[in-house]
């Protein structure tokens, strides 16, 4: 399987990219709508919060949704690591000695780097909650979270916010590196699709340059709010 | 003027290049940037040295021949212009010129400065065409083609293939090429017969040969001497995705 799949045209490789791309975009919503609970935006927002988190835990609609989300995961960034090794192999073994000096975006260079970056974040993620749903690890013995820990992650959520900082730093760059990855993301998912439009072009680079900024923002302003206030 | 030139040197493809420094004194700021060189290639033999080798042929930007990595741009500074186009007046007085060939494993170094595009023309053999018998010319208004499409046409038709596209973009990609070359033809009624066929052979060929795949960074379309836009690359997007989805005949 692997085989065929390395052996896929380039267009299908990145059509692939674009529409598991678009997918994640779309999955990063749900997570930011049930993120946002763990701010007092209402008086039982921390119960709505862990009703939310148990309802994705338990529901098996869900729990298949979880399974075909792991699997984009892993496709996206499979071909993305296929993809930039072939390029990397495409400029052959002499690379320009004098500098590149066209004029690109500083998003669209460093995608792949700031991939790498996400990719990383997402490993601390999984090492933080999802391994524990998994009942591969368990949280912090300092937090002193309550068995089962899967059902006490907004206690696990303010811990680790309010008492481990670097943990607070290493989520908003995170953020803000998944932003740049964005700006770039959005805009090049249509344009791998074939979908670019006179009209409609600037308007979908509009909704992902107001995406970029408004995700990942609504992101970190969680551990901010912490910081800052609690 | 007085300009000083670093030029990458190669005997052939099998051998390894170094930068040698050249300097040329009295240069008129009226050269064409191939003038130039061919200024420093009578000197050069007068000297009793090798010339610098380096592909030119029409030299008023039609041909697509010229090439060169001119101080980090393909075809140099300047916006829409080949290297045969560009002039000595682009450049400050005593300024260091940095030369390179094409950088990409499927253009490798013939000598110097040259480089085998063949490739491209392999990618044109896989289905850049229409499939007519030959004979007279039939009749202008038999086939009725839109305006637009005609005008978007010409425009993809205008590229070159030159190998800017390739030159510029860091992934070694051809599909600003490819697309401008399926677009020409895919937007005519002739050429909208085998659009689908034409597509998926032109790509598998493309990826055959060991060109990158482009990931929208859009230094192709800064860099093309002939403004191809980077929508040629969408419709090839479009159009393979009819192709893989949409074919209905398979041998």
């Amino acid at each position: 399987m692997i085989k065929s799949g390395l052996s896929i045209s380039s267009i299908t490789k990145k059509i692939i990219m674009a529409l598991l791309g678009l997918f994640l975009i779309v999955f990063l919503l749900v997570h930011l709508g049930i993120n946002l609970f763990i701010l007092p935006i209402c008086e039982d927002h921390a119960e709505m919060y862990t009703a939310a988190a148990h309802f994705m835990s338990t529901n098996w609609i869900v729990k298949v949704f979880e399974v075909i989300l792991m699997a984009a995961f892993l496709i996206h960034i499979y071909y993305g690591i296929v993809l930039q090794i072939q390029n990397w192999i495409a400029r052959g073994s002499i690379r320009y000695k004098s500098r590149n000096k066209t004029t690109t975006s500083f998003m669209s260079k460093y995608v792949i780097y700031t991939g790498l970056l996400i990719f990383m974040f997402l490993l601390l993620h999984f090492y933080n909650f999802y391994f524990i749903k998994l009942g591969l690890v368990s949280a912090p013995k300092a937090a002193k979270i309550p068995l089962p820990q899967e059902e006490h992650f907004y206690e696990l959520i303010v811990w680790l916010f309010t008492n481990d900082m670097i943990f607070s730093i290493i989520y908003i760059i995170a953020f803000i590196v998944l932003g740049i990855h964005l700006k770039h993301a959005f805009e090049a998912a249509f344009q791998t699709l074939g979908l670019n439009h006179s009209k409609y072009t600037p308007v979908i680079n509009a909704i992902g340059t107001i995406y970029s900024i408004i995700v990942p923002l609504g992101f970190i302003i969680i551990p901010v709010y912490f910081i800052l206030f609690v | 003027m007085k300009i000083k030139l670093k030029i990458w040197r190669q005997k052939n493809a099998k051998t390894k290049g170094i930068f040698v420094n050249y300097s040329l004194d009295d240069v008129s700021p009226e050269m064409s940037f191939l003038e130039m060189l061919d200024a420093l290639n009578t000197k050069l033999i007068e000297e009793g040295g090798d010339p610098v080798a380096f592909d030119h042929d029409c030299r008023e930007g039609i041909c697509g021949c010229c090439s060169l990595y001119i101080n980090g741009h393909p075809h140099g500074p300047g916006e829409k212009t080949t290297t045969c186009e560009l002039h000595i007046r682009s450049f400050k007085d005593g300024e260091t010129i940095v030369i390179e060939p094409w950088r990409a494993k499927s253009f490798p170094v013939i000598k110097d400065l040259i480089v085998d595009r063949n490739a491209f023309d392999k990618i044109i053999a896989a289905g850049g065409f229409i499939s007519v018998g030959t004979g007279s010319a039939s009749e202008a208004n038999s086939i009725l083609a839109k305006k637009e499409h005609a005008d978007e046409a010409f425009d993809s038709a205008s590229c070159i293939g030159c190998g800017a596209c390739v030159a510029a973009c860091k992934n070694a990609s051809a599909m600003l090429f490819v697309s401008a070359k399926i677009s020409q033809l895919a937007l005519l009624p002739q050429g909208k017969v085998e659009a689908m066929e034409r597509v998926e052979a032109m790509v598998a060929k493309m990826d055959e040969l060991g060109f990158g795949n482009c990931t929208n960074t859009y230094a192709c379309e800064a860099e093309c001497p002939k403004g191809i836009k980077i929508t040629n690359i969408a419709r090839m997007n479009r159009h393979f995705i009819g192709a893989k989805i949409g074919s209905q005949i398979k041998q």
